[in-house]
């Protein structure tokens, strides 16, 4: 036996998880709290000790790798030149490195906006602006105003390579990584380097200035962030492995705590002749995190953001009982539904935060009037033949109806313009596993695909079903 | 000298994008850096495009017959993103109906169009007058000289 011991040192958890390698086999798991504010160590050992309790006694591991969300996650800020360009491509970056955007600017940075970063104290700055061998007077601004500031982080230069030099001296004494630019030509999309460069300073440094080096003798590597695993699981799902085929297009919808978080592997591209896609072109893995749709934390966000009464209708709870429950909520953010009525709420919420999410998500299409007729134009990824939709995280695992929750991030007929999921399988992460599949995607592609695919439950193998007899 | 840059495209509605693609390639030809934005771009996209990638003219075509609204307003645009002596030419079916070029012209420029090019102009005119004014401004600001 081969095993695998792989850790998520999450915000309120430590998660283990050990596999068996050669038979893709979840041998146990474990929990601990996360205690990285004190010593991260602490909450390892409980989940070690959890562990044990169900395996009898550990196995000698082979691989033993982590990721994390501990300590606020990795925070991170952006700064490009125009908000939909430059500006819109490091955000991608950065949310595609699983960070956590805790700022976005644009433009050339004001005073008020270098304090703001200055106390937003993120564990890492995006420097980006201009193409190659376009604009460099912003990105030279913004580089002379963080050179002159308190800002401390590592930065990651990723702007216009003509620029880069004198942005180097400008902020001479920072930890500097200069990397591709995230938009070397017009509208052309670069963010693979800047967030490979990110993932590298997540581990060089970030790692150990979160403290969560105090506990290495008990892991290999902390590799990336847990969104980050989340994401590479996701790939390693969708597009398979050298030999094995993946469940190609899908979309992870994963309500949580605080946000709602959106993955899609898939190109985007209009499923229907004759679409003009219009505006930046999108990732082909593409993260989105939805910042007001925590199921905690920002609950009353949800509420507000589901619209008027549509929380109330959906549970069947009066408007007014609703409030009082939402307030609730969000002061006891760890609190788990006990009563029929505050699972009808859950429900309902759940529901409102995947439907939103995945629309905001999903591209939009738009007919616009030409002296020719009509055209259509799309913006954004056009989700509409998206083979798969996998659900994860407590809110959809702990559910008595997950496919009730899932089934709002399909297409709507009263909304055609919304180009969400026509008809994907619905699959449950039921035993939280993307993570893992992930973290051990990165030393062994093949059984990490075929944990993954062995440890997804159907929720609508019907639909499933007919789609394999159609093609 | 670094390349020259160069935003193109057919702004508003409008889809007519052979003339306007045959006008990008032979600029590129010209040794010009295109960055050709194709059909239906609206003003501010020609804007956005040229402050990211620090162009030196804005070039907009207009097929059908509507430039005059989808135009106005387009060196305010400029001016706003902090391009005030960007080059600004635009050609093609400007307008409808019985007008004189004459009058068509004068209108574009009082929109702050640098110049306005009527139907059937050849893509050599263009790269003559381009290099004309070029040439000329560098001449007015040395500091633009590149």
């Amino acid at each position: 036996m081969k095993a695998a011991l792989l850790i998520d040192f999450g915000s309120t958890y430590t998660k283990l998880r050990a596999v068996d390698v050669e038979s893709a086999t979840i041998l146990g798991s474990g929990q601990g709290p996360s205690t990285v504010g004190s010593d991260i160590t602490i909450g390892m050992r409980a989940a070690l000790a959890d562990l044990e309790r169900h395996l009898g006694v550990l196995p000698r591991f082979a691989y033993r790798l982590a990721c994390s969300s501990a300590a606020g996650g990795l925070r991170m800020v952006t700064v490009g030149l125009v908000r939909e360009l430059t500006a819109e491509a490091a955000r991608q970056a950065a949310l595609g490195a699983g960070a956590r955007l805790v700022g976005t600017f644009a433009y050339r940075l004001t005073a008020s906006d270098v304090s703001r970063i200055e106390q937003l104290a993120p564990d890492i700055l995006l420097l980006a602006g201009g193409t190659d061998g376009g604009n460099s007077e912003v990105i030279l601004h913004n580089a002379d105003a963080l050179g002159r500031s308190r800002v401390a982080c590592p930065i990651v230069l990723a702007g216009n390579r003509s620029a880069m030099d004198q942005c180097r001296e400008r902020l001479a004494g920072r930890a500097l990584i200069v990397t591709e630019n995230v938009m070397p030509e017009f509208n052309v999309l670069n963010i693979e380097p800047a967030r490979s460069a990110i993932r590298e300073v997540f581990i060089d440094r970030i790692v150990h200035a979160k403290g969560i080096d105090r506990a290495r003798t008990m892991f290999d590597q902390v590799l990336m962030p847990t969104p980050a695993a989340v994401m590479e699981g996701a790939r390693l799902l969708a597009d398979g492995c050298a030999g094995v085929a993946g469940l190609g297009t899908l979309l992870v919808v994963d309500p949580g705590g605080a946000t709602t978080d959106v993955h899609s592997i898939a190109s985007g591209e209009p499923s229907q002749a004759g679409v003009i896609p219009q505006g930046l072109p999108e990732p082909r893995v593409k993260r989105t995190v939805e910042g007001d749709l925590g199921m905690r934390h920002n609950v009353a966000a949800i509420d507000e953001a589901a619209g008027a009464g549509v929380i109330a209708a959906e549970s069947g709870i009066p408007a007014s009982r609703v409030h009082e429950l939402i307030a609730e909520l969000g002061r006891e953010v760890e609190r788990v539904p006990g009563s029929a009525e505050e699972r009808a709420l859950d429900r309902a919420l759940a529901r409102a935060a995947v439907r939103l999410a995945v629309k905001r998500h999903a591209g939009t299409v738009e007919t616009v009037f030409t002296v020719s007729g009509p055209a259509v134009v799309q913006h954004g990824k056009d989700l509409s033949d998206v083979n798969v939709v996998i659900g994860t995280g407590g809110a959809l695992v702990h559910s008595p109806d997950p496919r009730a929750i899932l089934e709002t991030s399909l297409a709507d007929p009263g909304d055609p313009f919304s180009l969400r999921p026509r008809a994907p399988r619905l699959l449950l992460d039921r035993e939280y596993i993307l993570y893992a599949c992930g973290l051990l995607g990165q030393v062994e592609p093949r059984q990490a695909l075929a944990l993954g695919l062995a440890h997804l439950a159907p929720l609508n193998e019907e639909i499933g079903d007919e789609r394999t007899v159609e093609t | 000298m670094s390349r020259r840059t160069l935003v193109t495209g057919v702004i508003g509605s409008d889809t007519h994008i052979v003339g306007n693609r045959i006008l990008s390639m032979a600029l590129e030809k010209a040794g010009y850096k295109v960055v050709a934005l194709g059909a239906l771009t609206p003003a501010a996209e020609f804007v956005k495009a040229a402050v990211e990638t620090n162009a030196d003219a804005i070039l907009v075509s207009s097929l059908y017959g509507q430039g005059e609204l989808d135009c106005r307003g387009f060196r305010d645009l400029c001016i706003e993103a902090g391009l005030e002596r960007i080059l600004i030419y635009v050609g093609g079916n400007l307008v409808v109906g019985k007008q004189t070029w004459g009058e068509v012209e004068k209108r574009f420029v009082a929109m702050g169009f640098d110049r306005a090019f009527p139907p059937g102009t050849r893509t050599d005119d263009v790269i003559r007058i381009l290099a004309q004014d070029f040439a000329s401004r560098a001449r007015d600001d040395p500091m633009e000289q590149q």
